[in-house]
């Protein structure tokens, strides 16, 4: 079963044409990135996907669920990580795991999660600290754990790394990528081009809302001839 | 360069949602001092009374005098219950009777009764201005009676002389008749036994309503709303749980806030009247009521606040989003305190049944006085707004509104309710 899948999206807001009839799919275990230059579409293509912006035309479906009919359903299987996410800054980092693994499960599980949670935030005793106390990076990797910790079917991640050092972000794509060998399907955005050469096994180049071309980074490479995928989008985009 | 820099703060803070609300609120307030004015004409006008004069001796002369001269005389007989048939007529304030023994008693250094039959409109506090002139009335027919006595050179008790007349009340108010108060007294006692309500009710909301504001603000600025809406959840349970933690939060601060203001209140009692002794008390089903009806109301001013709180970008214009909820916590406070539901006029009492807040402040003076109907109307009324707004917040939910700052289509109610299952 594809994990996803999108057929001619749409999305307008207002009388703006965000998203002009992209399709694409993402399988399972795959780690697929959406790239593009700020304001293509990527976000509002992920945001559709979470379930958070209503779709103007075209499908979306998500180990076989329909949205927005089987928007409930979809929450369920899914984890969302937005661009510029924070925590609740009264909580300290522990109290928001536990606050977001109670809507997962309880007892057994409940605790499993939350201790995946911690393990993937790394933050030491820090945790037990209050999250307005953490520094960007502390906060990005917190997030992370929260939304890899709760088993999600589809992780779906808007620029995962932004504003993050070198050894933060290395850390955050090492645990994506561990996340995908256990099985989790990833769909992440980025405008970092090499990140995602990196990271993903499939790419989609999309501008001015629509998607340019797509494939792996080797054939995406060969067709425009360049030694990496910023210059192939470069040329795409021509 | 300060040019500049204003031209900017103005741009910034001129917008339609920050005038919008003042302008609403300016024209409401606008109907309450048409309102005002109509009370100052009433305090300029004669008041309309009845006559019974049974005695026809010297001192009720003086009486008949003083009254005929500063009263609309709308009966002037010697037939109580045809007096009183008159004077509701004429929307009169009340008929006083001097019985056949009123002169013969005062000559016999004994006060003379003047029996008083006030028809009660309404119990707030400019309602009794009609009957505070006829009080004043009773006054100057004391004041001639000692001044003939004393001209007279009459050897009675001192104290007989500055106080010839003594009065028996009897009040006629929404179908009780209340025997031994005046308007003046039995609304001040029951502008004190319910005052408390709208107090409690005004905080509540503006506490609570506050904090499910700023609740919808702060989850934009910390950016934490979008992680919610993802979450396995129902867009209805995310709505009712700020709503009930919101009124958690409220209710305590307004907990804390009615203990001193309770002690406040204390400090201006003044009457040891039981309002029981007048068959005025509520039961336990009353109670009731006003538990219930203070509970949805509270439920529909934090449904309302969840809806606004969708327009906050921010913790700061979420401050700004409470102005209105506090302004319309405001209104009923005061012109329930002020006037009585039935005597305010037609425009502004629509006004204050469609505020929700306005039926606990109303339900405890509406129970005294049996006015069930009133009370369980209100119930319905602020269930079914409660209901709706819910409905609309559930819908914002669903929308794009949230994360877009716009609503793409028109919401109708059958995809309002529709919202709920989500």
């Amino acid at each position: 079963m594809k994990a996803v899948e999108v057929r001619e999206l749409v999305k307008d807001y207002g009388s703006f044409r965000a998203i002009k009839g992209i399709s694409f799919e993402v399988n399972e275990g795959e780690i697929f990135g959406l790239i593009g230059p700020n304001g293509a579409g990527k976000t509002t293509a992920l945001r559709t996907i979470a379930t958070l912006l209503q779709i103007t035309s075209g499908s979306i479906a998500v180990f076989g669920y329909e949205l927005p009919k089987e928007a409930g359903e979809v929450r369920k299987i899914i984890s969302y990580l937005p661009e510029e996410a924070g925590a609740y800054k009264n909580l300290t980092g522990r109290e928001y795991l536990n606050f977001i693994a109670k809507f997962f499960g309880e007892g057994e599980k409940f605790r499993n999660m939350v201790r995946k949670g911690l393990e993937i935030a790394n933050l030491g005793e820090r945790i037990d600290d209050r999250v307005d106390t953490y520094s960007k990076g502390m906060t990005r990797r917190l997030l992370v754990g929260r939304a890899l910790m709760v088993n999600p079917k589809l992780a779906i991640l808007d620029e995962p790394t932004t504003g993050l050092d070198v050894v933060n972000a290395r850390e955050v794509r090492r645990i994506i990528n561990s996340a995908a060998e256990a099985g989790v399907a990833v769909l992440l955005s980025s405008h970092n081009m090499l990140e995602v050469e990196l990271l993903c096994q499939r790419i989609a180049l999309i501008n001015d809302g629509k998607i340019i071309a797509s494939g792996t980074g080797e054939e995406l490479k060969k067709e425009y001839d360049t030694i990496n995928i910023e210059e192939a989008f470069v040329k795409a985009i021509k | 360069m300060i040019g500049n820099i204003v031209k900017k703060e103005f741009k910034e803070l001129f917008v339609l949602s920050t005038i919008l609300p003042i302008a609403v609120i300016a024209i409401v307030y606008g109907s309450a001092g048409n309102m005002i004015g109509n009370v100052g004409e009433t305090i300029k006008e004669k008041p309309v009374i009845g006559i019974v004069d049974m005695d026809d001796g010297s001192f009720s002369a003086i009486a008949m005098s003083v009254l005929t001269e500063n009263a609309k005389v709308a009966y002037n007989g010697i037939d109580a219950e045809e007096g009183l048939q008159e004077v509701r007529k004429e929307h009169g304030v009340a008929l006083l009777a001097i019985p056949g023994n009123f002169s013969q008693n005062i000559y016999a250094s004994h006060p003379g009764e003047i029996e008083i039959y006030w028809i009660m409109k309404g119990a707030g506090m400019m309602d009794s201005i009609s009957s505070g002139a006829v009080e004043g009335l009773i006054q100057a027919v004391n004041q001639e009676i000692s001044k003939t006595l004393i001209q007279q050179g009459s050897s009675s008790d001192p104290a007989l002389v500055l106080a010839p007349t003594t009065r028996i009340d009897t009040t006629f108010f929404k179908g009780k008749e209340i025997e031994g108060l005046s308007p003046s007294t039995l609304s001040s006692m029951l502008v004190s036994q319910s005052i408390v309500i709208p107090i409690v009710v005004m905080m509540l909301i503006i506490m609570a309503g506050a904090s499910v504001i700023s609740s919808m603000g702060l989850e934009k600025e910390n950016k934490t709303l979008e992680t919610l809406l993802t979450l396995p959840v129902r867009r209805s349970h995310i709505v009712i749980g700020k709503m009930v933690g919101s009124a958690l939060v409220g209710l305590i601060m307004a907990a804390i806030y009615m203990l001193g203001f309770s002690r406040y209140m204390t400090s201006f009692r003044v009457s040891d009247i039981n309002l029981a002794d007048f068959g005025l008390a509520l039961g336990m089903p009353d109670y009731l009521l006003v538990g219930i009806s203070l509970f949805v109301a509270l439920l529909a001013g934090l449904s309302l606040c969840i809806v606004l709180g969708t327009f906050a970008k921010n913790y700061r214009s979420a401050q700004a989003l409470v102005f209105p909820i506090t302004a319309l916590a405001l209104i009923p406070t005061f012109i329930i305190m002020l006037k009585d539901f039935d005597t305010i006029p037609a425009v502004l009492r629509i006004l204050v049944f469609a505020i929700p807040f306005s039926h606990p402040m109303m339900a405890m003076r509406a129970l005294m006085l049996d006015n069930y109907p009133l009370v369980i109307g209100g119930i319905a009324y602020t269930a079914v707004f409660t209901v709706i707004m819910v409905g609309v917040a559930v819908r914002i939910f669903n929308s794009d509104r949230l994360l877009t700052g716009s609503v793409r289509k028109r919401l109708g109610l059958g995809k309002l309710l529709w919202g709920f299952r989500r």
